[in-house]
């Protein structure tokens, strides 16, 4: 029950892009059409619940006995994190071809949406434990895909409206995005 | 003198023409999400310019060494290692800057800016002129972020650098995430019209 209500929570109550604000750069980057969006997000979700659960098990039995964690946090999780998404392409280019085609572009791009180095930093801050973590990482990549497909289904619709000249590309998008992101706020002591 | 100008160009570019916040779109998660304040976003952006101008000092004294294939991997280990030099020194000096940007700091390593501007130019350039370049982004970002933050902190909590001017709450929802998409997205649009109307 404790961690249905922990994947609630990542996915509607503290969404990673509406509430926290991470992992920003992808969702403007790949949120114009509906199926690229859905493939960034299986991506990230993929990425995301393996990064956490090796992060954990570094910082917990590595760095942490060693007395390393303060100074050499950053540089390890990022390194990891960029050697394990290299390692997903090997693996599922060799493995299976129509997955890796299909997420293709979005591997590469995943090392710098800062929404996996985030939720690495954020579940050693919260000193949470490798189930919550494992289970808090893959809620947070969820609600990602979840936000990155709204937002992908309403761009789709916004290409036939008129928008005013200045307003055009960016700026909408983001203004879209606030109220989509006013919307979140009614989920809000939901858990 | 003709160097002088480049000098001067090459600073003064990352100010508005390629403000990396408003022309470029990048380095978007720690501008919308530190912003709730003009002085978390002036000591955000301070904190960027640090990492940026050191790591393209750096890499652009190590162009030479580095393996044109791993080039990337060598350029985060570079920005990593300054990052988490700043993340100490806050800690450290500015604790109550550390509580109130939290994962924001180390997560310097991943703005799009930092790595961007090894990528395109410091690897590139010589040491001198990565330095500017670096300056100049660096204070383009911060410039960009305490605007954006005076703009959300004079709205949403009525007060200016922390002193208030109004009594009583501003509108709550400019300091939470969406009036951080609405301000940026707003701000963008102002920048398009003003410039558009110039051509």
């Amino acid at each position: 029950m404790e961690y249905i209500l922990l994947i609630i929570s990542t996915i509607l109550v503290n969404n990673i892009v509406f509430a926290q604000t991470l992992g920003i750069c992808p969702f403007l980057g790949v949120s114009s059409k509906i199926s690229s969006s859905v493939g960034m997000g299986a991506a990230v979700v993929f990425v995301i619940t393996i990064a956490t659960l090796i992060t954990f098990l570094i910082n917990q039995y590595i760095l942490v006995p060693l007395h390393l964690d303060a100074f050499l946090q950053t540089l390890v999780f990022i390194l990891v994190i960029a050697a394990l998404v290299q390692m997903v392409e090997i693996i599922l280019k060799k493995v299976s071809p129509s997955l890796y085609s299909a997420l293709g572009i979005f591997l590469p791009l995943i090392t710098t949406n800062c929404a996996v180095l985030g939720v690495a930093l954020l579940v050693i801050q919260k000193e949470y434990n490798l189930l919550e973590s494992v289970v808090y990482g893959f809620g947070t990549a969820v609600g990602f895909g979840f936000a990155l497909v709204i937002m992908a289904g309403i761009r789709e619709q916004l290409e036939l409206a008129s928008v005013p000249k200045g307003m055009k590309g960016n700026p909408i998008t983001l203004v879209t995005a606030g109220i989509l992101a006013l919307a979140f706020m009614g989920f809000a002591n939901l858990v | 003198m003709s160097a002088k100008i480049n000098q001067w160009q090459n600073f003064s570019k990352g100010l508005l023409k390629e403000s990396p916040t408003f022309s470029l779109i990048l380095g978007m998660c720690p501008t919308l999400a530190v912003t709730s304040s003009a002085q978390n976003g002036l000591g955000m952006g301070l904190a960027t310019t640090f990492v940026l101008t050191l790591s393209n000092a750096l890499i652009s004294m190590l162009k030479s060494q580095i393996p044109d294939k791993v080039r990337i991997p060598c350029f985060i280990v570079v920005i990593a290692a300054f990052t988490t030099i700043v993340d100490l020194l806050i800690q450290g000096y500015v604790p109550a800057l550390a509580a109130s940007l939290g994962v924001f700091i180390p997560l310097i390593v991943v703005n799009c800016i930092v790595l961007g501007r090894a990528e395109a130019f410091a690897s590139k350039n010589g040491v001198g002129s990565s330095i500017v370049d670096g300056l100049g982004m660096g204070l383009g970002f911060t410039i960009a972020l305490t605007i954006l933050g005076m703009i959300r902190e004079a709205l949403g909590a009525g007060s200016f650098f922390g002193n208030k001017f109004i009594d009583g709450d501003g509108i709550i929802v400019f300091i939470l995430a969406p009036g951080a998409f609405m301000v940026l997205g707003f701000l963008i649009a102002l920048i398009h019209y003003v410039s558009g109307k110039k051509h």
